[in-house]
């Protein structure tokens, strides 16, 4: 009864994913996004805390009551945003210092309730887990992704202080594009909804290009023409 | 053969009547009106200037023709030539530094264009006015290109670049020397203000960058020659194309305060003069404020724009943190259009301002309480 492991994964990565279709989870996507090492940090804590969330919620399912629920999923989200909070300040100092507030705010980020309510409240352990970790990888992409577009436009840089992040061993990752900075307004919030904008837009008309391609005709929201 | 009220492009409110025309003619003498500010300035920053406002107008119609294109739409060549987003371009390049590198052109008229426009589903779409929403955003992203302001060497002084050397400082390839950069005398103010000299002083002083109706001082197109902007305004009043209330409202409300604050306390604040000439105010006034689009439908309703935006830049002047607050002005009162729209309304044809009809019929009453 389970769904297959591939179409969790299909799902959680593109058709279904957390930012570019549900639409959920913009806040930090927009706070966080400033740079390509910003977003990988944020989504890759927020994966953590989501795969495992999904993992308790799911072995808890059983023995949880329909009245209760929201608060049991609550708290166990909470608890594990502060676990994920206190390592990453003790072994990723630096990143923690740059994401800050917006890992303890992890706990209010709408995907993980929205997985434990929607998903693993209703499925196996196993295919929770999975659902988790699809789910949050489809998060990291889509930050890295806008972060990267944010981080090329607006400083110039590719990946800056990936390393802080990895390890020194990824320095290689920080790229330098050019030496001019850049358009300012891409790093405020401005640029984090105009390039959101055109991300969705593009995914829309990437998603009804490959519809028609397997001989599915999809209707897109047609624009009136301006004077018939 | 239909009824003219009936087919469909020639459809307004009642009463049905057309005054000929379209989008192209008045675009058409909007850029009329702008013709003798660009000419003199041309004349005053040179070559360089002529090249900004070739590039930025170049930038909106390729930008124009992609969108439409993109969005798939019927009749591109018509929608293209109506000159909207030539005049969107246009006004732009009125309020760019003239010696800008190219770039900053080009990539305005597509900001302009792409995201100010278009994305809102083109001509007569758009909330806010296309040609503000770059200059904010260009003077956002690159503070240092966009508060260069050269003094001016009018075409014929000996040290005006010529073609080439014009060409060159557009490209970018010739740096702007630094003895031609000046403050324009708004930032001139904020700056003496924030290191404590106060502006009696200020302005008394030789460094003072210098005022005139005619022109010949450092700014952006739009702003040198606030006498021929604001005869192209009088010639688009008179040609019917805008209604005095924006503009009225809009020097009023700079006008007001300004006259107010600097009878109370004239070592802090400007002008009145200082503020009507300084800037983007004329130009704002009456081409920005003016905007069909992006403005109320009614006249109260237009007053009251004009005196928010007038008011705002005012504010932003004076307390803000930018020294020119025009185009954020604009743009915040572009944001409350709607809402203007909601509270001022007009009457009704043939009932009061309640809703009652005008003269009360008894049939009618009755027939709308049986209802």
């Amino acid at each position: 009864m389970n769904p297959p492991v591939k179409t969790l994964v299909r799902d959680g990565i593109w058709d279904n994913n957390v930012v570019f279709a549900q639409m959920l989870a913009l806040c930090p996507t927009m706070a966080v996004t400033t740079s390509g090492a910003n977003g990988l940090g944020m989504g890759l804590a927020t994966t953590a805390v989501l795969a495992t969330s999904n993992v308790l919620v799911a072995l808890l399912r059983g023995v949880v009551s329909q009245e209760v629920r929201i608060p049991v999923f609550i708290v166990l989200i909470a608890s594990l945003v502060t676990v994920v909070d206190m390592a990453l300040n003790a072994w990723l100092h630096e990143l923690y210092k740059v994401l800050g507030l917006f890992i303890a705010l992890i706990v209010v980020n709408c995907a993980i309730l929205g997985r434990a309510e929607a998903f693993a409240s209703r499925n196996g352990v196993r295919a929770s887990f999975v659902d988790g970790l699809a789910m949050g990888l489809g998060f990291t992409f889509a930050l890295v992704v806008i972060g990267l577009i944010r981080e090329g436009l607006g400083s110039g840089t590719l990946f800056a202080q990936a390393s802080q992040l990895l390890g020194a061993r990824f320095a290689f990752l920080e790229i330098r594009l050019h030496e001019h900075g850049g358009a300012l307004l891409m790093i405020l919030p401005p640029g984090a909804f105009a390039v959101m904008g055109f991300l969705l837009a593009g995914k829309r008309v990437l998603d009804a290009r490959l519809e028609t391609r397997r001989g599915n005709a999809v209707a897109l929201p047609q624009i009136p023409p301006a004077s018939a | 053969m239909t009824p003219i009220a009936y087919r469909a492009e020639r459809m307004f409110a009642t009463p049905h009547a057309h005054g000929g025309g379209g989008v192209g003619r008045i675009m058409l003498l909007v850029q009329l009106a702008l013709v003798p500010a660009t000419l003199f300035g041309f004349w005053l920053y040179g070559w360089p200037a002529f090249f900004l406002w070739v590039v930025t107008l170049l930038s909106a119609l390729v930008c124009e023709f992609a969108s439409l294109r993109l969005l798939g739409g019927k009749a591109v060549g018509r929608t293209l030539f109506d000159g909207s987003a030539l005049l969107t371009g246009w006004l732009l390049a009125m309020t760019l530094p003239p010696w800008s590198p190219w770039w900053v052109g080009a990539l305005g008229g597509g900001i302009a264009i792409v995201i100010g426009k278009q994305v809102f589903g083109g001509l007569g779409q758009n909330v806010f006015n296309p040609a503000m929403v770059a200059r904010v955003a260009l003077l956002i992203s690159f503070p240092l290109q966009l508060t260069a302001w050269v003094t001016p060497l009018p075409l014929v002084s000996i040290p005006a670049p010529g073609f080439l050397e014009g060409l060159r400082i557009t490209l970018g390839q010739a740096p702007l020397p630094d003895a031609m950069t000046s403050a324009s005398l708004l930032g001139y103010a904020k700056t003496e203000l924030a290191r404590g000299v106060d502006l009696l002083h200020a302005f008394s002083g030789g460094h003072a960058p210098r005022l005139s109706w005619l022109g010949v001082r450092s700014g952006s197109l739009g702003e040198s020659s606030a006498l021929l902007i604001f005869l192209g305004g009088l010639f688009l009043l008179a040609a019917g194309v805008i209604r005095w209330h924006a503009p009225v409202g809009v020097l009023a409300g700079v006008l007001l305060p300004a006259l107010f604050a600097h009878g109370v306390a004239p070592e802090r604040f400007m002008s009145a003069e200082q503020h009507l000439l300084s800037g983007a105010l004329m130009l704002c006034a009456f081409f920005i404020a003016t905007d069909y689009v992006t403005s109320p439908t009614t006249d109260p309703g237009r007053l009251v724009f004009g005196l928010g935006v007038g008011l705002m830049t005012w504010i932003i002047r004076t307390l803000g943190g930018y020294p020119e607050g025009a185009a954020f002005a604009v743009l915040l009162m572009n944001a409350m259009t709607p809402i203007i729209d909601r509270v001022v309304k007009p009457r009704i044809l043939g009932r009061t301002r309640s809703g009652k009809p005008l003269i009360p019929r008894p049939d009618m009453a009755d027939a709308g309480k049986g209802g």
